[in-house]
């Protein structure tokens, strides 16, 4: 029987905090949330010697107890709660070598707290090319404490933390600083009112709310209502204790902590120097953000080409090895095409999340931040919100939760829902499809026109974004200062292993965040559109049968039949010369006739899904909204289009193919954009899909908020219905207006 | 107002003499920017803002907002590079 015992993380950021979590639990680790918060809880199962199994909860990154942010103030709630079921028998103060100093507040405070705790000195590795020595034993008596030298880069030193860890029981709880001394009146009076309560512990609870906005106390209720200090009195007393703190640290440092100042600068000042230039800075970032950009592109190309082939036949499999039925049919259409539809973003998403990962762990996103915020900061954003808005452009689902680190809510609030603006990849697949078939051919400085339309949309995507965010920073009043404090890391190298694990951290929040949405909505759509009540919809068959008699097939089918039969005539000839086998006249005529048999089963089945998709519950629905779309130049079938895409926005090109009769196993796009260049509008006689049609359709696509993922998470990290709703209407609305002015202007 | 943070150029240094108290966020304070502890101006972002100082060993960006709330006293740029 093992023992379990709590174990918390806690730590400055960029001291390598995540590296010891990840070491200490391996892949036994998991995201949630904190109840009723939207505040990620990242714990962990850990193995200790003697058989002693740990739960390992990694606290956010963070300076001091006292808070500034949601996040924080549920890690202080924990520390401060003892009856809290995660409240740690043991902590880990995690510190870097080389800011040991101002790692050490945070430590004095959880000494002063009573926990037991253990301080990790991180970065052991780079020691010696800095000039630092540290006198671990005199530096443990002075803090009552034990000390683990460790280097998560080379991995050493984790066994003799473990040891520590295991051996919790016999560490001291004797606090660091007696913070009694900034004002030794007020805390006589709060020792004689609170006999049985650390000091320290009711200090905290007091100045909680005087940094930060209220949130729900389940704490010592009664130590607020002592509050006979004004919040600027308190504010400075604070100020006395940090104060107080670091005289306690300096102390402790002179005796135990050198640095040989003729060591080498670091490599730090010289790339600062280049990284942070006025004009150089901006020139190296752009450059950076194109390499990603073309990177991903192609990168993704093959696996997303190899995924859609995968999940094709799966689907066919399916329809041919399954009895026929309905629920065959939810499998092969409703599921695995759902399925199919979040798994082929994947490529592109981890990809992005990759290089972002990279450009962090080196150090380079903080001076990204010092480059933006001053220009991100007259439309109301943050010089942090640079890292949501291209992330973006993958998905803005892990781009929306990447905003917690914007202090400010204001700014935070106005990323969050500018963001959506970005071009996401699920647009791809449609402004692809809609280029290739409305934009003509040509060429203009060496670009062809079709490249330079996708450039447009990416950057319509982006000024979208940063206009609306100017307009919200006016509209919206929100009262907050301008709190921006950003820390410049040293460079280093990544660790691969990190970056791993943050790479499928965001692209798990995508697939199971997007994931149940598009897959729940794929199977309601496939619901609408497989069935309906209408006499058409049930007699289809036989109305199609009728058709086909009457009429004989489509003219877009029946010319395909048509080469599809000469290319298998040829490849009959080619074979019977190359002697691979030998057939006679009549077996020869037999060969083409049943493969003509075979075609017209197709296109029949064609035919009649066609027919049925246009008279089932979804078919209705965009006849029914024909008379709205069409001021855009969208004719029936579009809007049922448009309406599928609320799943997910790349169903547009599978719906439509749906539509056209085109078959799923196709070689798609080429014949989906064949059939649709050919369709017609009955009325005016001239190609549904032209240059005004099309340009509206790609201008809808850019501004509309069709993905209800995003309006979830947005949901979620707002706390509130209100936004997701006005974003959904706004964006909405706006997307149908410049439609609707381009279609009319152009056409 | 006297000398503050926002009016360092690039490579010199102060040593902190005090601030405008109740703007300033604590966090400032946890991360060495007390008074006695000195400050080194790195790099501006053009049109002077965000500000990057190294104060205290912690190397961090702050907006020239607050730098203007912490008022220091120039030490004389002894060449030392």
């Amino acid at each position: 029987m093992s023992k379990q015992i709590n174990i918390a993380l806690i730590g400055n950021p960029n001291t390598g905090k995540t590296s010891v979590f990840n070491e200490l639990t391996g892949l036994n680790q998991k995201v949630g949330n904190y109840p009723g918060v939207t505040v990620e809880k990242k714990e962990g199962i850990c193995k200790l010697p003697r058989g002693i199994k740990a739960h390992v909860i990694d606290l956010p990154g963070t300076y001091s107890l006292n808070t500034t942010s949601l996040d924080e103030s549920v890690a202080v709630e924990m520390l401060l709660n003892k009856k809290d079921k995660n409240h740690p028998d043991v902590a880990l103060v995690i510190s870097d070598v080389e800011n040991l100093k101002r790692n050490l507040l945070l430590f004095t405070q959880i000494k002063d707290l009573k926990i037991p705790a253990i301080l990790v000195i991180n970065m052991a590795d780079r020691m010696s090319r800095k000039g630092i020595s540290v006198d671990i034993p005199l530096l443990e008596e002075k803090l009552n404490t034990k000390i683990a030298l460790i280097s998560t880069r080379e991995e050493t030193g984790l066994d003799y933390l473990k040891e520590l860890i295991a051996d919790f029981k016999n560490l001291s709880v004797n606090q660091n600083v007696d913070i009694s001394g900034i004002d030794p009146e007020y805390f006589e009076k709060l020792k004689g009112t609170f006999p049985n309560e650390d000091l320290y512990k009711l200090w905290l609870v007091i100045t909680q709310d005087v940094n930060f906005m209220p949130i729900e106390k389940t704490l010592i209720k009664d130590a607020s209502s002592f509050e006979t200090k004004s919040t600027s009195e308190l504010k400075r007393l604070q100020q006395k204790e940090t104060i107080l703190r670091y005289q306690f640290i300096n102390g402790v440092l002179k005796e135990t902590y050198t640095v040989d100042a003729m060591a080498a600068k670091g490599i730090r000042a010289s790339l600062d120097k280049l990284l942070t230039h006025k004009v150089f800075g901006y020139l190296i970032f752009f450059l950076i953000l194109l390499l990603i950009f073309q990177a991903i592109y192609d990168w993704s190309a093959y696996p997303m080409d190899a995924i859609d082939s995968f999940f094709a036949s799966a689907s066919e499999w399916v329809k041919t090895t399954l009895p026929a039925g309905v629920f065959t049919d939810l499998l092969a259409e409703g599921i695995i095409t759902g399925i199919g539809g979040i798994v082929i973003f994947i490529p592109q998403i981890a990809f992005l999340f990759l290089f972002i990962a990279l450009l962090e762990e080196t150090g380079y996103m903080s001076r990204v931040v010092f480059l933006m915020d001053r220009l991100m900061r007259p439309f109301g954003l943050s010089g942090k919100s640079i890292v949501p808005l291209i992330s973006g452009t993958a998905c803005a689902i892990p781009a929306v939760m990447a905003t917690r680190n914007i202090e400010n809510w204001k700014e935070r609030l106005i990323t969050i829902l500018v963001t959506p603006f970005t071009t996401c990849s699920a647009r791809l697949p449609v402004y692809l499809i809609i280029i290739a078939l409305v934009i003509p051919e040509g060429r203009f400085l060496g670009l062809s026109y079709q490249a330079l339309t996708l450039m447009l949309l990416y950057l319509v995507g982006f000024g979208a974004a940063i206009l609306s965010a100017m307009i919200l920073n006016k509209i919206l009043q929100i009262k907050n200062r301008s709190f921006f404090v950003v820390e410049m890391p040293n460079y280093k190298l990544p660790l691969l292993k990190n970056v791993a694990y943050t790479v499928w951290e965001k692209t798990k929040s995508f697939i199971f965040g997007a994931g149940k949405i598009i897959l729940a909505i794929s199977v309601i759509l496939w619901f609408l559109g497989s069935f309906g009540i209408s006499d058409n919809f049930k007699n289809a068959e036989t109305i199609i049968q009728n058709r086909i008699d009457t009429d004989g097939f489509s003219e877009f089918n029946q010319s395909t039949m048509e080469s599809q039969l000469a290319e298998y005539k040829n490849s009959l000839n080619d074979g019977i010369v190359k002697k691979e086998y030998q057939i006679n006249e009549m077996h020869f005529a037999d060969s083409l006739l049943a493969k003509k048999t075979t075609l017209k089963k197709i296109a029949r089945s064609q035919e009649i899904a066609s027919f049925k998709l246009e008279n089932s519950f979804i078919g209705y629905a965009g006849k029914a909204i024909e008379p709205v779309v069409k001021p855009l130049g969208y004719d029936w079938k579009i809007g049922i289009a448009i309406l599928t895409s609320f799943a997910a926005r790349e169903v547009f090109v599978g719906t439509l193919a749906t539509i056209y009769s085109v078959g799923s196993g196709e070689e798609n796009t080429d014949t989906i954009t064949q059939r649709m260049a050919a369709e017609v509008n009955p009325q005016t006689k001239k190609p549904v899909f032209n240059l005004a049609s099309g340009i509206s359709l790609l201008l809808f696509y850019a501004f509309a908020m069709q993905c209800m993922s995003t309006l979830a998470v947005v949901k979620r990290e707002t706390n509130t219905w209100k936004w997701p709703a006005a974003q959904l209407v706004f964006m909405s609305v706006f997307a149908y207006i410049v439609a609707l002015i381009a279609y009319q202007f152009l056409k | 107002m006297g000398t503050t943070v926002a009016h360092l150029k690039r490579g010199q240094k102060g040593i902190i003499k005090e601030f405008a108290d109740d703007f300033l966020p604590i966090k400032l304070l946890e991360l060495g920017c007390l008074p006695g502890n000195e400050v080194e101006l790195i790099q501006i972002a053009p049109f002077q803002d965000p500000i990057y100082i190294n104060v205290n060993g912690s190397h961090i960006a702050i907006r020239k907002s607050m730098a203007l709330l912490i008022e220091l006293e120039l030490i004389e740029d002894v060449n030392n590079r």
